[in-house]
């Protein structure tokens, strides 16, 4: 046996890419499931408001409307589908009894996060890449901005998995895990300018608005695209940054306190 | 003899209030088979997950190999590997590819080699790439088995390996046991069959309600606590125990026919001559007469149902 031969790093990345790797090849054994439905899903959305509504809707401060709500479209799947697959993630293994493997492992909180969130993202990551190639056999598409488009993306990405991990390792039935991605998510996401532009809104609801997170998310994210903005850029991308802060905030909070975890 | 897992004062109180470990220290010797036996909800458990990381101690601490399991958590978990109680495997997982997880978990690079020998020492190489929801139970168990062995641990802890297991594959499982002993691993077992300590333990420890009771060399205890019983067979039935006879603190079964004798069979004057010629010269005619030595559950159920 050749004990201890590059087994004791000072990190666990065998641990990283083995919990990378099985939730990854989860998302391939129902391939359907992880990335064909979100995909119809939003094709949907495009017959619906790009073509059927979207017909009789003028442009939207100068992009005709089927373009205007891609980066919508965009984050509503990026949204939900980052918090599903990293709530279901961690939430499963907790669920069945299997985590107690991770836990009894020589790995750190912080390497579990890696494995777990790094995979959902990468899982959401691949589903808008495909949204935004299938929109564009939809509609005109032209991004001004690829390299903060591509940066929002990894962002939104990274920050609402560990959103979905938080509600995971929260989660204690299947209820509580669906009840925030429901009765939070898709309503900010609906609210937060997904279809429409802010300042179509009434001016009262123009102030409303703006207490919701996912606005500036959607703004900024919109801003890559075509230059337009509910709000500056250089807002959206702190308020995209507090909330990735916060997250990874209650995340190390979880796991010094062994949350739910750890009794 | 050299410790490799060292316990001290370990207490764990759960937030329901519930006491699971009471102050308990122990030291497991490097290559041992000790078998922790008690009663379900002893702590059992509870102590076998705050070793490996599961469950936090309130106080107290646990040195593996040397190394704390707080600070120095890599080094003790890669040392260790666990069997858990519950069938707790993912449904939808390939047998060989739950083994790869394991190990590289465990922070060990691939090595399709040593987990085809374990697969097949396990009788699994031929299930290899069947999902596991498709496994029998004492299928699964092995699995379990195999996931805790794929990093190559040197300390397996095996927490009631046993229940739900039949016969043919308990025998299997003792067999690999007492391999794997062989090869250097230390094995710590629970177990509330006391016939499963008694046969395959080095020594055993006793635990209930959070306190270890005690732990011995698995002779020794027999040796300590245990007693032998001489049971003399009449040939024709007596009312009571005949006068001559009352040294020898008799006990008459019901229907007159036998008498039993208790005595320590590590005294050097066992009485056991005195009382034969009595019996004789009180003319008793004798039928048969048979010892037997009480066993590891006469002496576990004498020492759980001391008054605490």
């Amino acid at each position: 046996m050749n004990r201890k031969t590059n087994d004791t790093h000072a990190i666990n990345f065998q641990a990283i890419k083995v919990i990378y790797r099985y939730e990854m090849l989860r998302a391939w054994e129902t391939l359907l499931q992880s990335f064909a439905s979100p995909v119809i899903s939003t094709a949907l959305y495009f017959v619906v408001f790009g073509s059927a509504i979207g017909s009789r809707i003028q442009t939207i401060e100068g992009v005709p409307y089927g373009t205007f709500i891609v980066p919508g479209l965009m984050m509503l799947a990026l949204l939900t589908q980052s918090i599903a697959n990293a709530s279901f993630g961690i939430f499963f293994p907790k669920f069945t009894g299997t985590i107690y493997e991770v836990m009894s492992a020589p790995i750190s909180f912080i390497e579990i996060l890696i494995g777990y969130v790094g995979a959902a993202a990468t899982k959401s990551l691949i589903i808008g890449l495909i949204i935004l190639a299938t929109a564009g056999f939809f509609v005109p598409l032209e991004i001004a901005h690829p390299v903060w488009m591509m940066s929002f993306l990894i962002l939104t990405c990274i920050t609402f998995s560990l959103f979905g991990f938080i509600i995971g390792l929260w989660a204690d039935n299947f209820e509580k895990l669906q009840l925030i991605p429901m009765l939070v998510i898709t309503p900010l996401v609906f609210l937060g300018g997904s279809f429409y532009s802010v300042s179509m809104l009434p001016p009262a609801w123009q102030t409303v608005t703006l207490f919701n997170p996912v606005v500036y998310l959607i703004s900024g994210f919109r801003w890559s695209f075509f230059e337009v903005a509910d709000v500056s850029v250089g807002v959206s991308l702190t308020m995209v940054l507090a909330f990735l802060s916060l997250c990874l905030i209650m995340v190390w909070w979880m796991f010094k306190t062994g949350y739910r975890l750890k009794q | 003899m050299q410790t490799i897992v060292s316990i001290s004062n370990l207490s764990k109180t759960y937030d329901t209030g519930h006491q699971a470990l009471k102050s308990m220290s122990l030291d497991i010797t490097r290559g041992e088979i000790l078998a922790l036996l008690g009663p379900n909800g002893a702590g059992k458990t509870t102590l076998i997950s705050i070793i490996c990381g599961i469950v936090n101690a309130s106080t107290g601490s646990v040195k593996v190999d040397g190394h704390d399991i707080i600070s120095d958590f890599r080094s003790t978990r890669s040392m260790i590997g666990l069997v858990p109680q519950e069938l707790t495997l993912g449904a939808f997982d390939k047998v060989i590819n739950t083994l790869r997880f394991s190990r590289g978990l465990f922070g060990k690079k691939p090595d399709p080699a040593y987990l085809e020998q374990l697969l097949k020492s396990l009788s699994l190489w031929e299930k290899r790439n069947s999902e596991i929801m498709s496994l029998s139970g004492g299928m699964k168990r092995r699995v379990l088995i195999g996931k805790a062995l794929a990093h190559q641990p040197s300390i397996l802890f095996l927490d009631e390996p046993t229940a739900g297991v039949d016969v043919e594959l308990r025998k299997d499982m003792w067999a690999l046991v007492r391999k794997l002993r062989d090869s250097g691993v230390t094995i710590i077992l629970t177990t509330h069959y006391i016939e499963e300590a008694e046969e395959i333990a080095d020594r055993v420890g006793v635990i209930n309600k959070g306190e270890l009771l005690l732990v011995e060399n698995k002779q020794k205890i027999m040796h300590m606590l245990g007693k032998k019983q001489m049971h003399i067979e009449l040939k024709e039935s007596v009312t009571v125990v005949p006068e001559a006879l009352s040294d020898w603190a008799l006990e008459l079964s019901a229907d007159g026919s036998q008498l039993t004798y208790t005595y320590d069979p590590h005294n050097p004057r066992t009485g056991i001559s005195g009382l034969l010629d009595a019996i004789r010269d009180a003319g008793l005619p004798l039928k048969d007469v048979h010892t037997s030595q009480s066993s590891l559950e006469d002496i576990f159920v004498s020492l759980v149902k001391e008054p605490s």
